[in-house]
């Protein structure tokens, strides 16, 4: 289809609609009661606290030399980043379908916006949570805070191109929605937030290592810890893995704009 | 100018593919109006769906030379838990135009009073379709998408309506589907019947009329039919 929008405008369009659909979700996900939109990351950290706390308890760094308190904030802050924003793009689309009679209101933005509103959450959380125990002490501070910073931003590629794919796949078939659900729930434990691959029976390890997001939690806890862990992960693997899911994803999600059927 | 070429949709069903518009073609200049008549189950819903955008052709394309409003009326996009307000400004940031100026207009023609700062979903029925006519009239187009079904109200709401669209607004360009073959001919420059699917533009309100009369609305029983 030719378009005559010129491209800067598109942009201008995009940001609008994009803005219009944040101010919309933020207030119908969190309302205007009691904590209102803080809720988009002290959910996260009720959660990561939580879990964190049973962690410590059950003593799960298995002896090493790792600080337990930072392993279990990496570890589940990791967790949350890729698996909340593929938890709410399904059914993204059913719920915004209304929308769509906005002709600049694209099935891609609403994907967009989930995606950013989990991200955000899930890095304020983890930087909230970072800062309070680095200031009291229960933290050290990381050693290389980009890498850190990259791991984070691998992470976030691979939550946000795995909605897309997951999140416009419901729209063709009720067995994905099905599927996921015990799929996050066997890949969290597998995901490399819980352990370090070098703790791993070498055999083991490069079947773990087929799974993206362990990547992204080793390059981000090798940038937290420094030479304390011995880690193992690729980016080149990662990335490419990511840029296939983006892929994917896209074109899912295209093809599901098409087929969409409005009430 | 808005154009439909060669526009066909095709839904999938349980029993295989049903073809609910068939190589529907016609265009509309600013300025000029058409209304489309059609029984229920026409495809009248559907050709204002893909006119707004809202779905995508199977086969054929829609080209818009100007702009084209969402269906008049149509609040199946309002959010419970939004307020009056906060889906004017939600509107307004969609379609890029600021929305204070708005507000007076929004909070006078709705007549909803304390209502419009509260959620939607303590509206009425009656309070729910004032809005969405109102954000239907905030926001300015080339063309107006109006579905008769959805304006259903009281006769002050009807006249005021009408004065908005018709009188205020009587220089843009109106695609009106209908049922209703006499809002067609009260209202309407030109109109096309839409009839199991296919599409049938006639020169005159009148010709259309004739057609819609012996094709599809199907003669009453014999004992109710006057001699």
């Amino acid at each position: 289809m030719k378009s005559e929008v010129s491209f800067v405008r598109a942009l201008a369009i995009q940001r609008r609609v994009l803005h219009a659909l944040m101010m919309r979700e933020v207030i119908t996900r969190f309302g205007r009661q009691n904590l209102g939109v803080l809720w988009v990351f002290v959910e996260p950290m009720i959660f990561t606290l939580g879990v964190a706390a049973l962690w410590i308890a059950a003593d799960m760094h298995h002896g090493s030399n790792i600080p337990i308190v930072a392993f279990a904030i990496t570890g589940y802050s990791s967790v949350l980043l890729w698996r909340n924003c593929t938890n709410h793009s399904i059914g993204a689309i059913a719920a915004n379908q209304s929308l769509l009679y906005h002709r600049n209101v694209r099935v891609i933005d609403v994907f967009l916006i989930r995606s950013i509103l989990e991200i955000a959450g899930a890095t304020t959380s983890f930087a909230v949570l970072s800062i309070v125990f680095i200031a009291i002490g229960w933290m050290a501070p990381p050693i290389n805070t980009l890498q850190v910073m990259f791991g984070w931003f691998m992470l976030a590629w691979f939550g946000t191109a795995l909605a897309l794919l997951i999140g416009a796949a419901t729209a063709y078939s009720d067995i994905v929605e099905k599927l996921w659900g015990p799929a996050a729930y066997l890949l969290f434990p597998l995901s490399g937030a819980a352990y370090m691959v070098d703790w791993l029976p070498t055999a083991m390890q490069k079947y773990v290592l087929l799974l993206p997001m362990v990547h992204g939690v080793e390059i981000l806890r090798e940038g937290y810890f420094g030479n304390v862990v011995r880690t193992h992960y690729d980016v080149g693997y990662m990335a490419s893995i990511c840029l296939l899911l983006t892929l994917a994803g896209l074109l899912t999600v295209r093809e599901a704009g098409l087929k969409v059927e409005t009430r | 100018m808005i154009s439909v070429e060669n526009v066909s949709k095709t839904y999938d069903t349980r029993f295989g593919p049903r073809t609910v518009l068939d190589r529907v073609n016609f265009t509309l200049e600013r300025g000029r109006n058409v209304g489309i008549i059609g029984r229920n189950g026409a495809g009248k819903s559907t050709l204002i769906r893909l006119l707004s955008g809202a779905e995508h052709p199977t086969a054929g394309r829609i080209v818009r030379r100007m702009s084209v409003s969402w269906p008049l009326a149509f609040g199946g996009a309002f959010q419970p838990h939004l307020t009056g307000l906060d889906n004017l400004k939600f509107i307004s940031r969609v379609y890029g135009v600021d929305y204070r100026p708005l507000v007076g207009f929004v909070e006078d023609f709705t007549e909803l009073g304390i209502y419009f700062r509260e959620p939607v979903l303590h509206y009425s029925q009656g309070m729910l379709t004032r809005l969405a006519f109102a954000l239907s009239m905030a926001i300015e187009f080339d063309c107006f998408l109006i579905d008769e079904a959805m304006m259903a109200g009281d006769q002050r709401f009807h006249d005021r309506c009408t004065y908005e669209l018709f009188q205020k607004r009587k220089d843009r360009a109106f695609i009106l589907v209908t049922h209703d073959a006499e809002v067609v001919k009260a209202i309407c420059q030109s109109a096309c019947v839409l009839h199991e699917g296919k599409f049938y533009p006639f020169e005159t309100v009148a010709d259309a009329y004739d057609f819609y009369q012996t094709h599809t609305v199907q003669a009453p029983p014999p004992n109710e039919n006057p001699a």
